[in-house]
């Protein structure tokens, strides 16, 4: 053979079966399918990203003009005036008192709630409530605030008839009741996870059902009932629209719920509905409290997770 | 041979028992638990030796729809602990328990033991100290926890939780004490631990065992009874019944061709 | 039938009288704590039908206040200065439009995540990574994703305070409720059945399209509903982007008679929704707006209830007809 027939006509067969060519095909479809699947995992990595590079991005311009000091020092919070103050104290008292408030009601309530239903309550009883708290914490805020507003707010004022129309004490109340079918449902699934056993054992003891709840099953879940507690403190310091309706838009240091406050979240909101130019130091004020009240959120969060690992009963 | 003239702390009267659903579980059981003697239940998975036993200590009650029929009556008092009108309660304050296995609270050594105390009102801290101190004693648990009572008691080992929930039952001073398999779970040495100390433990009170043990029930009951499919096919003192059983079906079951 | 001797009783060692006197003393202290039983069911009772009560007495409320306004031209009106000609049209017609993008947005994507964590990823830190991610997402309050869609959407990447930034939005939001019910429903499914596809030489995908998609669309459909209704609902997100709360047109209709027949210029119009426009009705002093935004808020209870409902229905039935 010479050369050049060689290279014409291979002497390998290099074709492959076509069973083989289209597993080979398959294989890279699988692989695109995998890539495409993963990219969209990855979406909630680069929402998170994106939050967080949002809120620096535009902090970091706000810190720019306003210092850090300042900021955490300053006792008003003024940044749409003419002498502009950027103390975000205010708005962090008013968020603390409303929360105070709501988890002042909704943490007993709940958890009340939360021990009748796992140890009191008939199967069939728990079968109807169960579902009932879940359609309670799919009712859309705007709805609790209008209740705070203007149906809550006129009974309290009969019975405190200082009170202003905008005040801490409505919104926190409503609040309060809207978190308790959050404290109530995950505390009372914790309760649940405790097994029969140990019940059994408090029991065959001569103790009373009441006994039992308090003194064996609640410690036992107390991880998870401690869980539930968090997901209710973060739950309201990120509730936005009823403090925004019922609770006022003035931001002073206040821990008296009597009075009328802004929160961070209501301050936001103020803000995004008023013409703000973008680039603004008010526009950029918003972010570096979205970034104050972030950073609490997760310190929550975080603190749940942590106490839930370290106490989390093996069974 | 029985002593006619052992006393009998309680007997169950025709007891018949049905679970939630209709199910059939004991079928007119006679028997008595005599006074200060351990009283061994043996026979096949499915026999009703649980169901029996927790009949005595009302813990049927916890779940909605079983029926008992008959009586259990506990002396000298003549009381049907079956009877609606008794609190169930009540009987737990008399009969208590140790169970399959170890169930301790999440609390720390001391209030294990004192827990029954304490549901009780008792409060007095003198009272309670010497109450667990007696009890652990008698456990045989004293000397390995003493340093530690303050402890949680999930940090102890299978056997001494065991031993913990029978300091925990003892502390109360019940009339009988209910043992459903307590051997079960724990390894050989902590099983004769047990062992020994329900035969001690018979002197102040009396015992009913429920083991799938054959030898266990040899080794430490004083009255056997050989349940099947929730009737009482033989009761009688424990040497009877593994020498010279009276019927083939125990026979059969104690030589293992059966069961 | 059995072979034992029945012996006469003799008392034991202590009195009849002692162990009388003590059950005596045993009953009373009974009896005490078992009124704490009771008077705890009582107070457990009120602590449950607080929040049934104050949703029954919210719902009851706001239909009293607002049912002068239940009438068709509520419905079909813009809202308007005047509050007896105010009526909801721009506001329900947004919320259908920012929902569907919601939903483009959200399934599709938290689907496909939902089938990457459970079906496909290792588990190494880096799947770690993207759960913990999605748990985070779940506790950040709704207002900081309005300011994701601020910042992001609206300016950065220019999108304007549209239909198209608010569905975005909603549909972050919501996404981590999709992957979560995603991944549960897709737990619920046994291996067994996995392996039987395998078995007969079926390619991963197969077996995640044919077999694990298709037995747990059910309990996929009961969280994206959950999901929709949250969306429907959600009100500081979108007044952040700064929905423009007086609206008194329409977004241009995605259908016209003219080719291409379908545009997407509605993506980028301005817009409001239902909260949106109950919350700016409250907000004004004027009472008369605040019949307005009772009937609304009828309207959006209504609706979420609803919803919610039948994903809770749908979730029933499918536990009840599994029969693996």
């Amino acid at each position: 053979m010479n050369t050049a027939s060689t290279m014409l006509t291979p002497s390998i067969d290099l074709t492959i079966s076509p069973r083989l060519a289209k597993n080979v095909r398959r294989n890279i479809k699988e692989r695109i399918i995998e890539f495409i699947l993963m990219l969209a995992a990855l979406s909630a990595v680069a929402t998170t990203l994106s939050i967080v590079g949002v809120l620096l991005y535009e902090s970091l311009s706000f810190f720019k003009t306003v210092s850090v000091v300042d900021f955490f020092t300053d006792t008003q919070w003024t940044p749409l005036f003419e002498d502009a103050h950027y103390g975000i104290m205010p708005l962090v008292s008013g968020t603390l008192t409303t929360s105070a408030v709501a988890l002042a009601l909704a943490i007993p309530v709940g958890t009340i709630a939360a021990i009748y239903l796992s140890e009191f309550a008939s199967h069939k009883t728990r079968e109807i409530v169960k579902p009932i708290l879940e359609l309670l914490v799919g009712v859309p805020t705007i709805v609790f605030g209008y209740f705070a507003l203007l149906f809550l707010t006129p009974i309290l004022q009969k019975m405190f008839p200082d009170l202003p129309g905008f005040n801490m004490l409505s919104a926190g109340i409503v609040m309060g009741i809207m978190i308790v079918p959050y404290i109530a449902s995950v505390a009372e699934d914790a309760m649940r996870a405790v097994p029969m056993s140990m019940r059994e054992g408090s029991y065959a003891m001569g103790a009373t059902r009441f006994q039992t709840a308090v003194r064996v099953v609640t410690p036992a879940a107390i991880s998870g009932i401690v869980a539930a507690y968090i997901l209710g403190i973060s739950r309201a310091v990120g509730e936005t629209m009823v403090v925004a309706v019922a609770a006022g838009q003035q931001p002073i240091i206040s821990f008296n719920p009597m009075e009328s406050a802004a929160t961070i979240t209501a301050f936001i909101v103020q803000v995004a509905m008023g013409d703000l130019p973008h680039g603004s130091i008010g526009y950029q004020s918003i972010f570096a409290a979205g970034l104050v009240l972030l950073v609490m959120t997760l310190c929550f969060n975080i603190l749940g997770h942590m106490i839930r690992k370290k106490y989390r009963e093996h069974y | 041979m029985i002593n006619p003239t052992t006393p009998i702390k309680a007997e169950s009267r025709d007891l018949n028992f049905f679970y939630n659903g209709g199910n059939h579980a004991l079928k007119s059981v006679n028997m008595p638990l005599y006074e200060n003697k351990i009283t061994a239940l043996i026979g096949p998975s499915g026999c009703g030796k649980s169901t029996f036993l927790r009949c005595f200590n009302r813990m049927h009650d916890l779940y909605p729809g079983n029926k008992y029929q008959g009586q259990i009556v506990m002396h000298p008092d003549n009381t049907n602990i079956l009877e609606h009108g008794v609190d169930p309660i009540e009987v737990r304050m008399r009969i208590s328990m140790v169970f399959q296995k170890p169930n301790p609270f999440p609390k720390s050594i001391y209030e294990n033991v004192a827990y029954g105390l304490r549901v009780r009102g008792e409060s007095n801290k003198r009272q309670l100290d010497d109450k667990v101190e007696e009890a652990l004693k008698g456990a045989a648990l004293w000397n390995e926890v003493k340093d530690r009572l303050q402890d949680l008691a999930f940090n102890l080992s299978g056997g001494q939780q065991q031993r913990l929930c029978i300091a925990r039952a003892l502390a109360t001073d019940p009339e009988i004490m209910l043992f459903d398999e307590p051997t079960s779970a724990l390894d050989p040495i902590a099983t004769a631990n047990i062992e020994e100390l329900m035969s001690e433990l018979k002197q102040k009170l009396t015992i009913l065992v429920v083991t799938h043990n054959m030898q266990q029930a040899a080794r430490v009951s004083d009255y056997t009874a050989y349940m099947y499919l929730g009737e009482l096919m033989e009761y009688d003192d424990t040497n009877t019944i593994f020498t010279r059983p009276s019927r083939k079906e125990t026979e059969d079951y104690i030589t293992g061709k059966f069961g | 039938m059995m072979s034992t001797n029945m012996t006469t009783k003799k008392p034991t060692s202590s009195t009849p009288a002692s162990v009388l006197k003590n059950l005596g003393e045993v009953r009373a202290m009974i009896k005490r704590h078992k009124l704490n039983d009771y008077l705890f069911s009582l107070i457990g009772l009120l602590a449950l039908s607080l929040a049934l009560l104050t949703l029954m007495t919210l719902f009851m409320d706001l239909v009293i206040d607002g049912y002068q306004r239940f009438n068709l031209d509520f419905f079909s009106n813009f809202p308007s200065r005047r509050a007896g000609s105010a009526g909801l049209l721009s506001a329900w017609v947004g919320s259908a439009l920012v929902m569907l993008v919601t939903f483009i947005v959200a399934v599709p994507m938290g689907v496909a995540a939902g089938l990457y964590l459970e079906e496909y990823a290792p588990k190494n830190w880096f799947s770690d990574l993207i759960e913990i991610n999605v748990t985070n997402l779940a506790g950040v309050p709704s207002i900081v994703y309005g300011l994701l869609a601020l910042g992001l959407f609206v300016y950065i990447l220019g999108l304007g305070q549209s239909i198209l930034t608010a569905g975005l939005t909603l549909g972050l939001l919501i996404l981590p409720i999709v992957i979560v019910s995603t991944r549960e429903s897709i737990r619920a499914i046994p291996t067994a059945i996995r392996e039987a596809a395998y078995a007969v030489g079926a390619t991963k995908w197969q077996v995640v399209y044919d077999h694990v998609l298709k037995y747990s669309y059910g309990g996929i459909l009961t969280g994206v509903i959950i999901g929709m209704a949250r969306a429907l609902g959600e009100t500081a997100p979108i007044i952040t982007i700064g929905a423009l709360t007086f609206i008194a047109f329409l977004p241009p209709s995605p259908v016209s008679d003219v080719a291409p027949f379908i545009n997407f210029e509605w993506l980028s119009s301005g817009f409001t929704v239902l909260p949106i426009q109950m919350f700016n009705w409250l907000s004004r002093p004027d009472h008369a707006f605040h019949i307005n935004a009772a009937a609304t808020g009828a309207i959006i209870i209504l609706l979420t209830l609803l919803m919610n409902g039948t994903a809770i229905y749908l979730r029933y039935k499918i536990r009840k007809n599994i029969k693996w």
